[in-house]
Protein backbone atom coordinates (compact mmCIF):
# COMPACT_ATOMS: atom_id res chain seq x y z
CA UNK A 1 0.00 0.00 0.00
CA UNK A 2 1.98 3.38 -1.11
CA UNK A 3 -1.27 5.65 0.16
CA UNK A 4 -2.15 4.38 3.74
CA UNK A 5 -5.54 2.67 4.05
CA UNK A 6 -8.87 4.23 4.88
CA UNK A 7 -9.33 3.36 8.88
CA UNK A 8 -12.98 4.73 9.04
CA UNK A 9 -15.31 3.07 11.83
CA UNK A 10 -17.35 2.26 8.56
CA UNK A 11 -15.62 0.20 6.73
CA UNK A 12 -14.01 -1.89 9.49
CA UNK A 13 -16.94 -4.54 9.57
CA UNK A 14 -15.99 -5.64 6.11
CA UNK A 15 -13.29 -8.36 5.12
CA UNK A 16 -11.06 -5.89 3.37
CA UNK A 17 -11.91 -2.39 4.65
CA UNK A 18 -8.92 -1.48 2.68
CA UNK A 19 -10.52 -1.38 -0.40
CA UNK A 20 -12.69 1.44 0.58
CA UNK A 21 -12.31 5.27 0.81
CA UNK A 22 -14.74 7.61 2.17
CA UNK A 23 -14.94 11.23 0.45
CA UNK A 24 -13.54 12.49 3.27
CA UNK A 25 -10.32 10.35 3.16
CA UNK A 26 -10.27 11.51 -0.55
CA UNK A 27 -10.72 15.06 -0.32
CA UNK A 28 -7.64 15.70 2.35
CA UNK A 29 -5.23 13.16 0.29
CA UNK A 30 -5.65 14.60 -3.41
CA UNK A 31 -2.28 15.51 -3.52
CA UNK A 32 -0.62 12.81 -1.43
CA UNK A 33 2.10 11.13 -3.55
CA UNK A 34 1.77 7.56 -5.07
CA UNK A 35 -2.20 8.47 -5.38
CA UNK A 36 -4.20 8.29 -8.74
CA UNK A 37 -7.62 9.04 -8.91
CA UNK A 38 -9.85 7.26 -11.78
CA UNK A 39 -13.25 8.07 -12.96
CA UNK A 40 -14.89 5.32 -14.93
CA UNK A 41 -18.37 5.95 -15.89
CA UNK A 42 -20.99 4.87 -17.70
CA UNK A 43 -21.90 8.14 -19.57
CA UNK A 44 -18.40 8.49 -21.60
CA UNK A 45 -18.66 12.51 -21.46
CA UNK A 46 -19.58 12.95 -17.79
CA UNK A 47 -16.07 13.16 -16.86
CA UNK A 48 -15.48 16.07 -18.71
CA UNK A 49 -18.59 18.28 -17.54
CA UNK A 50 -16.23 18.14 -13.86
CA UNK A 51 -14.52 15.67 -12.10
CA UNK A 52 -12.39 15.38 -8.94
CA UNK A 53 -9.57 17.48 -9.10
CA UNK A 54 -6.54 15.76 -10.50
CA UNK A 55 -8.53 12.66 -11.62
CA UNK A 56 -7.95 10.66 -15.15
CA UNK A 57 -10.52 9.36 -16.90
CA UNK A 58 -10.19 5.59 -17.99
CA UNK A 59 -13.44 4.53 -20.41
CA UNK A 60 -14.51 0.87 -19.88
CA UNK A 61 -15.15 0.32 -23.76
CA UNK A 62 -12.69 2.69 -25.35
CA UNK A 63 -9.95 1.85 -22.94
CA UNK A 64 -10.29 -1.24 -21.56
CA UNK A 65 -11.78 -3.67 -24.09
CA UNK A 66 -9.77 -4.72 -26.93
CA UNK A 67 -11.15 -2.90 -30.27
CA UNK A 68 -12.07 -5.66 -32.16
CA UNK A 69 -12.32 -9.04 -30.72
CA UNK A 70 -14.82 -9.37 -27.40
CA UNK A 71 -12.00 -9.71 -24.53
CA UNK A 72 -10.01 -6.91 -22.59
CA UNK A 73 -7.29 -5.41 -23.70
CA UNK A 74 -3.83 -7.48 -23.29
CA UNK A 75 -0.86 -6.76 -21.18
CA UNK A 76 0.45 -4.73 -23.62
CA UNK A 77 -2.16 -2.04 -23.81
CA UNK A 78 -2.96 -2.28 -20.52
CA UNK A 79 1.07 -0.86 -19.34
CA UNK A 80 0.40 1.47 -22.17
CA UNK A 81 -2.68 2.94 -20.80
CA UNK A 82 -1.88 3.07 -17.06
CA UNK A 83 1.11 4.18 -17.89
CA UNK A 84 0.16 7.01 -19.91
CA UNK A 85 -2.47 8.19 -17.32
CA UNK A 86 0.56 8.57 -14.17
CA UNK A 87 0.14 5.09 -12.80
CA UNK A 88 3.41 2.58 -11.54
CA UNK A 89 2.77 -1.01 -10.52
CA UNK A 90 2.95 0.41 -6.79
CA UNK A 91 0.24 3.15 -7.79
CA UNK A 92 -2.62 3.56 -5.18
CA UNK A 93 -5.88 3.94 -7.50
CA UNK A 94 -8.62 5.13 -6.38
CA UNK A 95 -11.64 4.67 -8.62
CA UNK A 96 -15.30 6.25 -8.71
CA UNK A 97 -17.80 6.71 -11.40
CA UNK A 98 -21.73 7.13 -11.53
CA UNK A 99 -24.38 5.07 -10.91
CA UNK A 100 -23.28 3.86 -7.71
CA UNK A 101 -19.71 2.76 -8.85
CA UNK A 102 -21.36 -0.05 -11.08
CA UNK A 103 -18.57 1.28 -14.04
CA UNK A 104 -15.78 1.81 -11.68
CA UNK A 105 -16.29 -1.92 -9.67
CA UNK A 106 -16.00 -3.17 -13.73
CA UNK A 107 -12.60 -0.92 -14.10
CA UNK A 108 -11.44 -1.91 -10.72
CA UNK A 109 -12.23 -5.73 -11.83
CA UNK A 110 -10.35 -5.38 -14.96
CA UNK A 111 -7.27 -4.07 -12.58
CA UNK A 112 -7.22 -6.88 -10.97
CA UNK A 113 -7.24 -9.14 -13.64
CA UNK A 114 -3.77 -7.82 -14.46
CA UNK A 115 -2.56 -8.07 -10.64
CA UNK A 116 -2.83 -4.22 -9.63
CA UNK A 117 -2.65 -4.61 -6.14
CA UNK A 118 -3.84 -1.59 -4.48
CA UNK A 119 -6.64 -0.23 -5.91
CA UNK A 120 -10.13 0.99 -4.17
CA UNK A 121 -13.29 2.42 -4.57
CA UNK A 122 -14.44 5.95 -3.13
CA UNK A 123 -17.56 4.50 -1.55
CA UNK A 124 -20.90 6.63 -2.85
CA UNK A 125 -18.71 7.48 -6.09
CA UNK A 126 -19.52 10.57 -8.03
CA UNK A 127 -23.07 11.59 -6.68
CA UNK A 128 -21.93 11.28 -3.38
CA UNK A 129 -18.79 13.18 -3.87
CA UNK A 130 -21.02 15.82 -6.07
CA UNK A 131 -24.13 15.68 -3.50
CA UNK A 132 -21.66 16.85 -0.80
CA UNK A 133 -20.48 19.91 -2.44
CA UNK A 134 -16.72 18.87 -3.17
CA UNK A 135 -14.67 20.54 -5.72
CA UNK A 136 -15.30 19.37 -9.21
CA UNK A 137 -13.00 20.82 -12.26
CA UNK A 138 -13.61 20.45 -16.04
CA UNK A 139 -9.72 20.88 -16.86
CA UNK A 140 -8.52 17.42 -18.23
CA UNK A 141 -5.92 16.22 -15.93
CA UNK A 142 -2.11 15.79 -18.10
CA UNK A 143 -0.17 13.45 -15.87
CA UNK A 144 3.45 12.65 -16.92
CA UNK A 145 3.82 9.33 -18.23
CA UNK A 146 5.27 7.33 -16.45
CA UNK A 147 6.63 2.82 -16.58
CA UNK A 148 3.68 0.22 -16.01
CA UNK A 149 5.41 -3.10 -16.90
CA UNK A 150 3.40 -5.51 -19.15
CA UNK A 151 2.15 -8.23 -16.70
CA UNK A 152 0.10 -10.45 -18.52
CA UNK A 153 -3.55 -11.17 -17.66
CA UNK A 154 -4.72 -13.86 -15.27
CA UNK A 155 -7.95 -14.57 -15.82
CA UNK A 156 -8.69 -17.70 -14.34
CA UNK A 157 -8.88 -16.50 -10.45
CA UNK A 158 -11.69 -13.50 -10.88
CA UNK A 159 -13.12 -14.55 -14.46
CA UNK A 160 -15.55 -17.42 -15.53
CA UNK A 161 -16.03 -18.22 -19.38
CA UNK A 162 -18.85 -19.84 -20.92
CA UNK A 163 -17.45 -23.69 -20.64
CA UNK A 164 -16.73 -22.52 -16.96
CA UNK A 165 -20.40 -21.90 -15.77
CA UNK A 166 -21.11 -25.23 -17.59
CA UNK A 167 -19.14 -27.17 -15.74
CA UNK A 168 -19.98 -24.86 -12.49
CA UNK A 169 -23.76 -26.79 -11.95
CA UNK A 170 -23.98 -27.75 -9.18
CA UNK A 171 -22.23 -24.44 -7.12
CA UNK A 172 -24.10 -21.41 -6.68
CA UNK A 173 -24.67 -18.92 -9.78
CA UNK A 174 -26.12 -15.66 -8.62
CA UNK A 175 -27.91 -13.31 -11.42
CA UNK A 176 -27.60 -9.84 -11.17
CA UNK A 177 -29.58 -8.53 -13.56
CA UNK A 178 -33.32 -6.99 -13.27
CA UNK A 179 -36.36 -9.63 -12.33
CA UNK A 180 -37.83 -8.75 -15.88
CA UNK A 181 -34.41 -10.07 -17.35
CA UNK A 182 -34.77 -12.94 -15.10
CA UNK A 183 -37.68 -14.21 -15.45
CA UNK A 184 -36.90 -14.12 -19.40
CA UNK A 185 -39.97 -11.18 -20.05
CA UNK A 186 -36.57 -9.13 -21.34
CA UNK A 187 -33.09 -9.68 -22.50
CA UNK A 188 -31.97 -6.37 -21.53
CA UNK A 189 -32.04 -3.99 -18.40
CA UNK A 190 -35.34 -1.89 -18.36
CA UNK A 191 -34.38 1.47 -20.49
CA UNK A 192 -30.96 -0.21 -21.83
CA UNK A 193 -30.54 -1.09 -25.46
CA UNK A 194 -31.05 -4.33 -26.81
CA UNK A 195 -27.92 -5.99 -27.07
CA UNK A 196 -29.32 -9.32 -29.59
CA UNK A 197 -29.70 -11.75 -27.49
CA UNK A 198 -31.67 -14.44 -29.11
CA UNK A 199 -33.49 -16.16 -25.76
CA UNK A 200 -34.13 -14.76 -22.66
CA UNK A 201 -34.69 -15.75 -19.15
CA UNK A 202 -31.66 -17.13 -16.34
CA UNK A 203 -28.74 -19.75 -16.33
CA UNK A 204 -30.69 -22.79 -14.53
CA UNK A 205 -30.18 -22.94 -10.74
CA UNK A 206 -29.17 -19.13 -10.32
CA UNK A 207 -30.74 -17.14 -7.98
CA UNK A 208 -31.82 -13.80 -8.66
CA UNK A 209 -30.18 -10.79 -6.43
CA UNK A 210 -30.17 -7.30 -8.55
CA UNK A 211 -26.69 -5.87 -8.12
CA UNK A 212 -28.27 -2.32 -6.66
CA UNK A 213 -29.29 -4.19 -4.00
CA UNK A 214 -25.94 -3.76 -2.57
CA UNK A 215 -26.44 -0.24 -2.69
CA UNK A 216 -27.65 2.79 -0.23
CA UNK A 217 -29.92 5.22 -1.84
CA UNK A 218 -26.51 7.56 -1.66
CA UNK A 219 -24.37 4.99 -3.43
CA UNK A 220 -22.49 3.48 -0.60
CA UNK A 221 -22.32 0.00 0.06
CA UNK A 222 -24.82 -1.27 2.24
CA UNK A 223 -23.65 -2.54 6.13
CA UNK A 224 -22.40 -5.62 6.76
CA UNK A 225 -25.64 -7.23 8.28
CA UNK A 226 -27.44 -6.45 5.17
CA UNK A 227 -25.22 -7.55 3.17
CA UNK A 228 -25.28 -10.58 4.83
CA UNK A 229 -28.98 -11.13 5.01
CA UNK A 230 -29.13 -10.63 1.13
CA UNK A 231 -26.07 -12.66 -0.01
CA UNK A 232 -26.48 -15.49 2.90
CA UNK A 233 -29.69 -15.51 3.83
CA UNK A 234 -31.64 -14.79 0.76
CA UNK A 235 -29.16 -15.94 -2.10
CA UNK A 236 -27.70 -19.40 0.39
CA UNK A 237 -24.41 -18.44 0.16
CA UNK A 238 -22.07 -20.23 3.04
CA UNK A 239 -18.47 -19.67 3.70
CA UNK A 240 -16.02 -21.62 1.01
CA UNK A 241 -18.62 -21.38 -1.51
CA UNK A 242 -17.02 -21.01 -5.31
CA UNK A 243 -19.30 -18.59 -6.90
CA UNK A 244 -19.77 -17.14 -10.12
CA UNK A 245 -21.91 -14.00 -10.91
CA UNK A 246 -23.23 -12.99 -14.19
CA UNK A 247 -25.42 -10.16 -15.66
CA UNK A 248 -25.65 -8.79 -19.47
CA UNK A 249 -21.92 -8.25 -20.05
CA UNK A 250 -20.08 -8.57 -16.90
CA UNK A 251 -20.58 -4.71 -15.62
CA UNK A 252 -23.27 -4.90 -13.03
CA UNK A 253 -21.71 -8.08 -12.06
CA UNK A 254 -18.38 -6.26 -10.98
CA UNK A 255 -19.98 -4.55 -8.30
CA UNK A 256 -21.43 -7.78 -7.17
CA UNK A 257 -18.20 -9.70 -7.49
CA UNK A 258 -16.61 -6.43 -5.39
CA UNK A 259 -19.21 -7.03 -2.58
CA UNK A 260 -18.88 -11.13 -2.31
CA UNK A 261 -14.55 -10.49 -2.53
CA UNK A 262 -13.94 -7.52 -0.51
CA UNK A 263 -17.01 -7.10 1.50
CA UNK A 264 -17.95 -10.36 2.65
CA UNK A 265 -14.70 -12.17 2.36
CA UNK A 266 -15.86 -15.07 -0.12
CA UNK A 267 -12.26 -16.26 -1.66
CA UNK A 268 -13.62 -17.53 -4.70
CA UNK A 269 -16.07 -15.45 -6.85
CA UNK A 270 -15.41 -15.14 -10.14
CA UNK A 271 -17.18 -13.16 -13.01
CA UNK A 272 -18.85 -14.34 -15.84
CA UNK A 273 -18.75 -11.54 -18.66
CA UNK A 274 -20.19 -12.77 -21.31
CA UNK A 275 -22.81 -12.97 -19.58
CA UNK A 276 -26.24 -13.17 -21.08
CA UNK A 277 -25.13 -10.94 -24.21
CA UNK A 278 -23.24 -14.89 -24.78
CA UNK A 279 -25.34 -17.57 -23.14
CA UNK A 280 -29.06 -16.01 -24.14
CA UNK A 281 -27.37 -16.57 -27.68
CA UNK A 282 -25.34 -19.43 -27.27
CA UNK A 283 -26.02 -23.07 -28.86
CA UNK A 284 -27.17 -26.03 -26.83
CA UNK A 285 -26.88 -24.37 -23.18
CA UNK A 286 -29.88 -24.87 -20.78
CA UNK A 287 -31.72 -21.93 -19.86
CA UNK A 288 -34.84 -21.73 -17.30
CA UNK A 289 -37.76 -18.86 -17.81
CA UNK A 290 -39.74 -17.76 -14.86
CA UNK A 291 -39.16 -16.30 -11.75
CA UNK A 292 -37.54 -19.81 -10.01
CA UNK A 293 -34.37 -20.72 -9.74
CA UNK A 294 -34.69 -24.05 -11.50
CA UNK A 295 -32.65 -26.97 -10.87
CA UNK A 296 -28.87 -26.84 -11.56
CA UNK A 297 -28.35 -29.71 -14.86
CA UNK A 298 -25.08 -32.52 -14.67
CA UNK A 299 -21.83 -30.12 -14.52
CA UNK A 300 -20.47 -30.70 -18.32
CA UNK B 1 -30.72 9.12 -61.41
CA UNK B 2 -30.53 11.42 -58.44
CA UNK B 3 -27.83 10.83 -55.72
CA UNK B 4 -29.11 11.28 -52.15
CA UNK B 5 -28.01 14.68 -49.80
CA UNK B 6 -27.54 14.83 -46.34
CA UNK B 7 -29.52 18.18 -45.63
CA UNK B 8 -27.20 20.91 -44.95
CA UNK B 9 -27.30 21.24 -41.01
CA UNK B 10 -26.76 17.73 -40.91
CA UNK B 11 -24.02 17.88 -43.40
CA UNK B 12 -22.45 20.50 -41.82
CA UNK B 13 -22.60 18.62 -38.45
CA UNK B 14 -21.22 15.36 -40.30
CA UNK B 15 -18.05 17.30 -41.67
CA UNK B 16 -17.81 19.07 -38.33
CA UNK B 17 -17.41 15.95 -36.33
CA UNK B 18 -14.90 13.97 -38.83
CA UNK B 19 -12.59 17.08 -39.37
CA UNK B 20 -11.46 16.33 -35.77
CA UNK B 21 -9.46 13.51 -33.90
CA UNK B 22 -11.24 11.61 -32.37
CA UNK B 23 -10.15 12.90 -28.75
CA UNK B 24 -12.20 16.24 -29.84
CA UNK B 25 -15.09 14.63 -30.78
CA UNK B 26 -16.03 14.51 -27.87
CA UNK B 27 -15.52 18.08 -26.91
CA UNK B 28 -17.63 18.85 -30.15
CA UNK B 29 -20.05 16.34 -28.90
CA UNK B 30 -19.81 17.87 -25.38
CA UNK B 31 -20.67 21.69 -26.80
CA UNK B 32 -24.02 19.99 -28.06
CA UNK B 33 -24.93 18.61 -25.29
CA UNK B 34 -25.28 22.13 -23.32
CA UNK B 35 -26.62 23.66 -26.21
CA UNK B 36 -29.75 20.93 -25.56
CA UNK B 37 -32.32 23.74 -25.53
CA UNK B 38 -34.76 23.69 -22.49
CA UNK B 39 -38.74 22.22 -23.23
CA UNK B 40 -40.89 24.44 -24.57
CA UNK B 41 -43.47 25.59 -21.21
CA UNK B 42 -45.99 23.60 -22.84
CA UNK B 43 -44.08 20.61 -22.70
CA UNK B 44 -42.55 20.85 -19.65
CA UNK B 45 -46.14 20.79 -17.90
CA UNK B 46 -46.82 17.85 -19.83
CA UNK B 47 -44.79 14.51 -18.97
CA UNK B 48 -47.06 12.68 -20.52
CA UNK B 49 -46.84 13.87 -23.99
CA UNK B 50 -43.52 13.07 -24.20
CA UNK B 51 -42.10 9.56 -25.40
CA UNK B 52 -38.88 7.89 -23.41
CA UNK B 53 -36.14 6.30 -25.77
CA UNK B 54 -36.11 2.94 -23.89
CA UNK B 55 -33.24 1.88 -26.02
CA UNK B 56 -31.29 5.03 -24.27
CA UNK B 57 -28.97 3.99 -20.89
CA UNK B 58 -30.21 7.75 -19.50
CA UNK B 59 -33.30 8.77 -19.12
CA UNK B 60 -34.24 10.96 -22.01
CA UNK B 61 -37.61 12.28 -23.68
CA UNK B 62 -38.90 13.50 -27.03
CA UNK B 63 -41.49 14.75 -28.47
CA UNK B 64 -41.81 15.84 -32.36
CA UNK B 65 -43.91 18.62 -33.51
CA UNK B 66 -45.46 18.88 -36.95
CA UNK B 67 -46.54 22.11 -38.03
CA UNK B 68 -49.04 23.73 -40.40
CA UNK B 69 -46.52 23.99 -43.29
CA UNK B 70 -44.88 20.63 -42.45
CA UNK B 71 -41.91 21.57 -40.73
CA UNK B 72 -41.17 19.20 -37.90
CA UNK B 73 -40.08 20.16 -34.42
CA UNK B 74 -38.08 17.84 -32.20
CA UNK B 75 -37.76 18.72 -28.20
CA UNK B 76 -36.44 16.87 -25.99
CA UNK B 77 -35.16 16.32 -22.13
CA UNK B 78 -32.80 14.55 -20.55
CA UNK B 79 -30.69 14.95 -17.45
CA UNK B 80 -27.06 17.14 -16.82
CA UNK B 81 -26.09 13.68 -15.76
CA UNK B 82 -26.31 12.34 -18.96
CA UNK B 83 -24.26 14.70 -21.19
CA UNK B 84 -23.69 11.84 -23.53
CA UNK B 85 -27.56 11.29 -24.44
CA UNK B 86 -27.95 14.85 -24.41
CA UNK B 87 -25.22 15.90 -26.89
CA UNK B 88 -26.48 12.62 -29.37
CA UNK B 89 -30.46 14.38 -29.00
CA UNK B 90 -28.45 17.68 -29.61
CA UNK B 91 -27.53 16.94 -32.48
CA UNK B 92 -30.79 15.62 -33.92
CA UNK B 93 -33.30 18.73 -32.74
CA UNK B 94 -30.25 21.19 -34.55
CA UNK B 95 -29.54 19.35 -37.46
CA UNK B 96 -33.46 18.16 -38.23
CA UNK B 97 -34.15 22.26 -37.50
CA UNK B 98 -36.38 23.64 -40.16
CA UNK B 99 -36.97 20.24 -42.26
CA UNK B 100 -40.26 19.31 -44.00
CA UNK B 101 -41.57 15.90 -43.25
CA UNK B 102 -39.95 14.66 -46.22
CA UNK B 103 -36.59 15.50 -45.42
CA UNK B 104 -36.71 13.91 -42.12
CA UNK B 105 -38.29 10.95 -42.90
CA UNK B 106 -35.50 10.58 -46.12
CA UNK B 107 -32.47 10.81 -43.15
CA UNK B 108 -30.99 7.90 -43.76
CA UNK B 109 -31.17 5.49 -40.49
CA UNK B 110 -27.69 5.21 -40.35
CA UNK B 111 -26.79 8.53 -40.06
CA UNK B 112 -25.58 7.99 -36.42
CA UNK B 113 -22.57 5.78 -37.64
CA UNK B 114 -21.59 8.28 -39.95
CA UNK B 115 -21.03 11.13 -37.89
CA UNK B 116 -17.35 9.69 -37.04
CA UNK B 117 -18.36 8.89 -33.03
CA UNK B 118 -18.43 5.02 -32.98
CA UNK B 119 -14.80 4.88 -32.50
CA UNK B 120 -15.55 8.07 -29.48
CA UNK B 121 -18.39 7.03 -27.73
CA UNK B 122 -18.32 3.10 -28.69
CA UNK B 123 -20.80 1.08 -30.95
CA UNK B 124 -22.64 0.58 -28.10
CA UNK B 125 -23.87 4.15 -27.35
CA UNK B 126 -24.45 4.84 -30.28
CA UNK B 127 -27.11 3.22 -31.06
CA UNK B 128 -29.09 5.26 -28.41
CA UNK B 129 -28.79 7.91 -31.09
CA UNK B 130 -29.91 5.46 -33.94
CA UNK B 131 -33.06 4.80 -31.80
CA UNK B 132 -33.78 8.59 -31.40
CA UNK B 133 -33.58 8.94 -34.91
CA UNK B 134 -35.69 6.07 -35.85
CA UNK B 135 -38.48 6.55 -33.23
CA UNK B 136 -38.54 10.82 -34.57
CA UNK B 137 -39.51 9.36 -37.96
CA UNK B 138 -42.48 7.09 -36.40
CA UNK B 139 -43.60 10.31 -34.58
CA UNK B 140 -43.64 11.88 -37.95
CA UNK B 141 -45.57 9.06 -40.01
CA UNK B 142 -48.21 8.46 -37.17
CA UNK B 143 -48.59 12.11 -37.11
CA UNK B 144 -48.60 13.05 -40.71
CA UNK B 145 -51.16 9.20 -40.98
CA UNK B 146 -53.62 11.08 -38.11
Amino acid sequence: MTVEVDSSAAFSEYAHPERLVSTEWLQSRLDAPGLVVVESDEDVLLYETGHIPGAVKIDWHTDLNDPVERDYIDGARFASLLGSKGISRDTTVVIYGDKSNWWAAYALWVFTLFGHEDVRLLDGGRAKWEAEGRDMVTETSTPTSVDYPVVERRDSEIRAYKDDVLAHFGNPLIDVRSPEEFSGQRTTAPAYPEEGSLRAGHIPSARSIPWGRAAAEDGTFRPLDELNALYRDEAGLKDGDSVIAYCRIGERSSHTWFVLTHLLGFESVRNYDGSWTEWGSAVRVPIVKGSEPGTAPEPR
Amino acid sequence: MTTYQLPVALAQIREDFLDLEVKDRLVLLLEFANELPELPERYAEHPDLLERVEECQSPVYIFVEVDADQIVHLHATAPMQAPTTRGFVSILAQGLAGLTVDEVLDVPDDFPDSIGLTEAVSPLRIRGMTAMLGRTKRQIREKIAA
